[in-house]
């Protein structure tokens, strides 16, 4: 038994049951902060990869920005009857078999693709400042994609959840 | 002595991606199912790092697509919690079966 195994062993087994927790938890509260710890536990998985500069990424941006949205969007739309919201036993049923099947079918698909890979290579991963001049030269352009893209997203959202004064006369309801 | 490989990482990102589908398909709170899609979202990355790490000569493609995967993840979940909070101002409610105004 290496370290990596016993490592990857405790980190994988609680983000598994981090996830099966967001699932199966009533409470939109709760299923967020599972959440939560299951994106900590990803990004643990990176940095036991060796790619720390996606494992920082992953902890400033999901866990600093993206959990803190959820966690506005949860609290700004939490109502009594929020909490009363239920799925029927036959959802369940169908979303059971369904998540059910693809998880064998993509575990098969892994376990072919695994084969003949498991001596670890010995060079590390390329590092951060690899990865910024690949960003800067090779992939250039979905650099500049992603950024226009991340632009027009934001002033999007900003002008969808934007307060709306809605006119007395004719109440709107778009 | 065993090794790690890439299979536990791909069983990881199955059983992570399973999960998500699964909130996605049973939460009827808007907030929930943006959860479901996060945990897909994170699915995929870890296939992508995995991959980067013992598939031989994908090192930097592997993080690279990794990154642009979280921007897009980061612009995802903004984007729906503006129409979240829409519709729960409309309709005040977050329940996704109320949402069948469009239904023919």
């Amino acid at each position: 038994m290496s370290l990596d195994l016993i490592l990857f062993t405790a980190i994988a087994s609680a983000t598994a049951l981090s996830a099966l927790t967001v699932v199966f938890s009533r409470n939109i509260v709760r299923s967020a902060l599972w959440l939560l710890l299951t994106l900590i536990g990803v990004s643990l998985l990176y940095f036991l990869l060796g790619a720390e500069f996606v494992g920082a990424t992953q902890l400033i941006v999901y866990v600093g920005g993206t959990m803190v949205l959820v966690v506005f969007g949860v609290m700004l739309t939490a109502q009594q009857q929020f909490l009363k919201i239920r799925t029927r036993p036959q959802e369940w049923l169908v979303g059971g078999i369904l998540a059910g099947s693809l998880f064998v079918l993509l575990v098969n698909a892994s376990l072919k693709m695994g084969e003949g890979k498991a001596p670890p290579p010995s060079e590390a991963l390329p590092g951060a400042g690899q990865i910024g001049v690949g960003f800067l030269t090779t992939y250039l352009l979905p650099f500049e994609i992603i950024s226009v893209h991340l632009l027009v997203v934001l002033i999007g959202a900003a002008y969808l959840a934007r307060a709306k004064r809605k006119p007395k006369e004719a109440p709107s309801d778009g | 002595m065993v090794e790690l490989g890439l299979t536990p990482y791909l069983i990881l990102g199955a059983f992570l991606f399973a999960c998500g589908l699964l909130c996605i398909a049973t939460k009827r709170n808007a907030v929930g199912i943006l959860m479901g899609v996060e945990l897909v979202l994170n699915a995929a990355n870890v296939n992508f790092v995995a991959c980067a790490r013992y598939v031989p000569s994908f090192g930097l493609e592997g993080q690279v697509f990794a990154l642009l995967v979280i921007v897009l993840a980061a612009g995802e979940a903004a984007v729906a919690l503006a129409i979240i909070l829409n519709f729960y101002n409309n309709h005040a409610t977050v329940d996704v079966d109320k949402a069948d105004e469009l239904k023919g």
